[in-house]
């Protein structure tokens, strides 16, 4: 079997609890740092609201998966890459987002900020590195 | 007749509330949930499409906002803020209901 490392990607386009797609991408992201692939997460479209910051679902009676993100960066998933259009679109801006961080061992455990803040081309740029997709 | 319509779908991903909005008369009664909420919100691509509807009565569920993240603050002005019971009143209320779904 081939030891090449791929470049993963998960691209997450839905915003959260209406449907499943962003919890479900949550878990196969889980389930895949297992590989030791290169994985990248894209946020667009109304995927950008699923790193949005005071989720707070005991009213509606489901789970509040939202903090599960700030643990991608004990995985090794550290790419968090988001749409600025995606945001500006919806109001948003980086500060209405969950402060997500990891530490690059790398460079003496510094913390970093793994939410990369990315345009629409330069997206389309990023995707266009990768090898394999997975859609939510 | 007054109808209420219930839209629960995102308005940046389907088209339910721009449906619903080309269809509600005015006096009628719109209310939001689930991704609908994203709808109520200001100073989004979509937020003048539901301001330009002044003479329906919108409504938006309040414990969809609270699971989003969505503080009151953020709802545009003039929509009420309901809970589940106010919703319940609501379909009560008019003479019939309108699902977008």
């Amino acid at each position: 079997m081939s030891e090449q490392i791929k470049k993963f990607m998960y691209i997450n386009r839905r915003a959260p609890y209406g449907t499943i797609y962003a919890w479900e991408s949550l878990e196969v992201v889980l389930i895949g740092a297992a590989f030791d692939q290169d994985v990248s997460l894209a946020f667009m479209d109304d995927g950008v609201f699923q790193l949005v910051k005071g989720q707070d679902t005991a009213d509606v009676e489901m789970k509040n998966f939202s903090p599960t993100y700030k643990a991608l960066g004990d995985y090794d998933v550290t790419k968090l890459y988001v749409e600025k259009e995606s945001l500006e679109e919806r109001g948003l801006t980086l500060e209405d987002l969950m402060p997500l961080t990891y530490e690059d061992e790398d460079d003496d455990w510094a913390e970093k900020d793994s939410i990369r803040l990315v345009s629409r081309a330069e997206m389309a740029d990023i995707m266009d590195e990768q090898d394999v997709f997975f859609s939510f | 007749m007054a109808t209420l319509h219930t839209v629960n779908k995102s308005p940046f991903e389907k088209s339910s509330l721009d449906s619903c909005l080309a269809y509600v008369k005015d006096g009628g009664s719109v209310l939001m949930y689930e991704d609908a909420i994203y709808g109520a919100i200001k100073g989004t691509a979509y937020a003048e499409k539901v301001a330009a509807k002044g003479n329906v009565n919108f409504f938006v569920l309040g414990a969809d906002l609270k699971a989003r993240g969505v503080s009151e603050d953020k709802v545009i002005d003039g929509i009420e803020i309901v809970d589940y019971a106010k919703f319940v009143a609501l379909a009560a209320e008019n003479d019939n209901v309108q699902a977008w779904v």
